[in-house]
């Protein structure tokens, strides 16, 4: 009885907090270029350990954010990942400090194309410099050193968070004790990079985007729609469409006309309308350029790229994903077992496709759950 | 499975587990829940991982705590760099793999010994159902019909050893099981299942 209660309650309330890097350290970005007042929102639950062997680092996808779990005051929904997050759950709070952070170059908070440029006083628009997915994980390193913390027990992250966790791996293995990347890869592919392209395209044709000086007049919310609508039919299967949707009409007989009939239709207006109130459609384009710009073998074969990472990985794929299909997990599998690095790897069976892991929690969560208790022990074995 | 074989490969990881040495790095190709693994990481300090293909099986592996691939035999062998293991086992999987003898040697090039358990074909009672009775013989260690089994090749004691005299491999050690109990006298014979461990010539 108090078990269930427990679990219904979850997180409870949460809040948002803010990190600033201090004015006496540079924050250089991938480019070269200088990003002068690193901002980034971040929330954490549960309470870091003595030992800190506790923190785990969950990075979000394209459309997320900080807000991974619990309720913000007077919300209804709760954070993206919720049902993952919390007291009980995979990753459990009574036993982990899990910290997730708003991307640089995200709208929710950390420093991007809608935050305020130091110099102008006004939002920085294109004058944002490029971000890339090292830059993310860079700027993540700052917060988790301001945390108190030298290793993290894991960093987990699904599609956009997977390149993120990947990206830690690589860059920072000695402070990734382990690693869970799911529905992701390890580069972006023509396919990939053409959506994102289309995405970009329909954004960047909307009149109101005005070479993305819109911050004080209408927003391109016409084309920031359209781009989260391809977005949408990628992360869908054929098949959960065709069961979800088919060939449903939203009136009872077909009209002849050009207004929303099929209920495919309909869907993916009110989940593009929905999604344009809340993201920024300067920061849709730079965070699909960061994903298409991402592939962590750079000049090396994937193999080279993680010679003398000791990192314990957890991969996770899903069947009907074609949008990150899972061999391009399993070809991060391989180089990383070809290094004699310590490998799971699950192909999880779902038809929902990309989007399954927001949904596949079952799965995911018997694999993340044990996996991380194991990797605690292991961890704290160590030490 | 019948109770009668989950009992047989009991007895085969205790003998399996008398062949691994303390703390040396093994894999297991086709781990199933993760049992062996289990009593070998647990037993013997074992540095343990293991292949296998079903995804319901592979969550009852990492509930064990076990690292392990989802993938089939053939292609996961292919996955590792050479000498990276000191045992590559393959218990009662190595019937159902596509090439044997490709995955033999592939198991040779990744591991310094392997460990191979599989049925007798030519165990008394299979010779009887198959010569008086007629049919393809059911035995405990071969408990399948013809349409359902997982079982791609059928071989005998006496097979496998010609295998390995043919291809140059070494034959280090081999017990030869019946109901639990080894057997020693006319295997090919008399026993049920049998444990090779082999090295390369």
């Amino acid at each position: 009885m108090v078990e269930k209660k427990k679990d219904k309650a979850g997180l409870g309330e949460v809040g948002t907090k803010y990190f600033n890097l201090p004015d006496d350290k540079k924050f250089v970005l991938e480019s070269g270029i200088e990003l002068k007042g690193l901002k980034l929102a971040y929330e954490a639950y549960g309470e870091l350990n003595s030992k800190k062997t506790n923190a785990v680092l969950v990075c979000h996808a394209l459309s997320g954010d900080a807000h991974a779990a619990g309720y913000h005051p007077g919300e209804k929904k709760p954070g993206w990942w919720d049902e993952m997050i919390g007291p009980g759950k995979a990753f459990d709070t009574d036993k982990y400090y899990v910290i997730c952070s708003n991307v640089v170059g995200g709208c929710k908070g950390s420093s991007g194309p809608n935050s305020i440029d130091p110099s102008t006083g006004k939002p920085y628009g294109l004058s944002f410099p490029i971000v890339s997915i090292k830059d993310m994980v860079d700027a993540q390193k700052e917060l988790v050193e301001h945390l108190g913390i030298e290793k993290l027990l894991a960093v987990c992250g699904g599609s956009m968070g997977g390149l993120q966790a990947l990206q830690w791996a690589v860059s920072y293995p000695e402070m990734t004790f382990s690693c869970m990347p799911i529905a992701t890869t390890y580069k972006h592919s023509a396919q990939q990079i053409a959506f994102d392209e289309v995405g970009r395209q329909a954004i960047m044709s909307d009149p109101a985007w005005n070479g993305g000086d819109y911050y004080e007049k209408e927003h391109p919310s016409a084309g920031l729609a359209v781009a989260r609508m391809i977005g949408h039919i990628t992360y869908m299967s054929n098949d959960s469409m065709e069961k979800k949707f088919g060939r449903m009409l939203k009136k009872e007989k077909l009209g002849y006309e050009f207004s929303t009939e099929f209920e495919i239709e309909g869907y993916l207006r009110y989940r593009s309308d929905s999604f344009v109130k809340r993201f920024d459609a300067n920061s849709y384009l730079y965070l699909t350029k960061a994903m298409d710009y991402f592939d962590i073998q750079k000049n090396n074969s994937l193999q080279q790229t993680f010679k003398g990472v000791k990192t314990r990985f957890l991969i996770i794929a899903f069947s009907s994903d074609w949008l990150y299909p899972p061999f391009q997990s399993k070809e991060i599998s391989k180089a990383l077992k070809m290094n004699g690095i310590n490998v799971t790897y699950c192909e999880i069976s779902s038809e929902y496709g990309h989007d399954a892991f927001l949904l596949e929690f079952e799965e995911e969560t018997k694999l993340v759950k044990h996996f991380l208790e194991n990797t605690k022990k292991k961890l704290e074995k160590e030490i | 499975m019948t109770s009668k074989i989950k009992e047989e490969l009991r007895c085969d990881h205790r003998i399996i587990g008398e062949m691994v040495s303390r703390g040396s790095k093994v894999l297991d190709m086709g781990c199933g829940a993760g049992e062996l693994l289990e009593y070998l990481v647990s037993s013997k300090e074992a540095d343990g991982t293991g292949v296998e293909i079903s995804e319901q099986a592979i969550y009852q592996c990492v509930e064990k705590g076990l690292s392990v691939s989802q993938g089939d035999i053939d292609t996961g062998l292919k996955e590792y760099p050479d000498g990276l293991f000191d045992y590559v086992i393959f218990n009662q999987t190595m019937q159902q793999v596509h090439r044997p003898k490709d995955a033999i040697q592939e198991a040779l090039r990744i591991g310094k010994t392997v460990i191979i358990g599989f049925p007798n074909f030519c165990y008394i009672k299979a010779r009887v159902q198959l010569f008086f009775g007629g049919h393809v013989p059911l035995t405990p260690s071969l408990p399948y019909s013809w349409y359902d089994t997982p079982n791609l090749h059928f071989l005998s004691i006496k097979d496998f050893e010609r295998f390995c005299s043919k291809e140059n491999i070494v034959i280090k050690k081999s017990v030869f099981l019946c109901e639990k109990k080894e057997v020693k006298i006319l295997p090919n014979l008399l026993a049920l299942n049998a444990i090779f461990q082999i090295s390369r010539g």
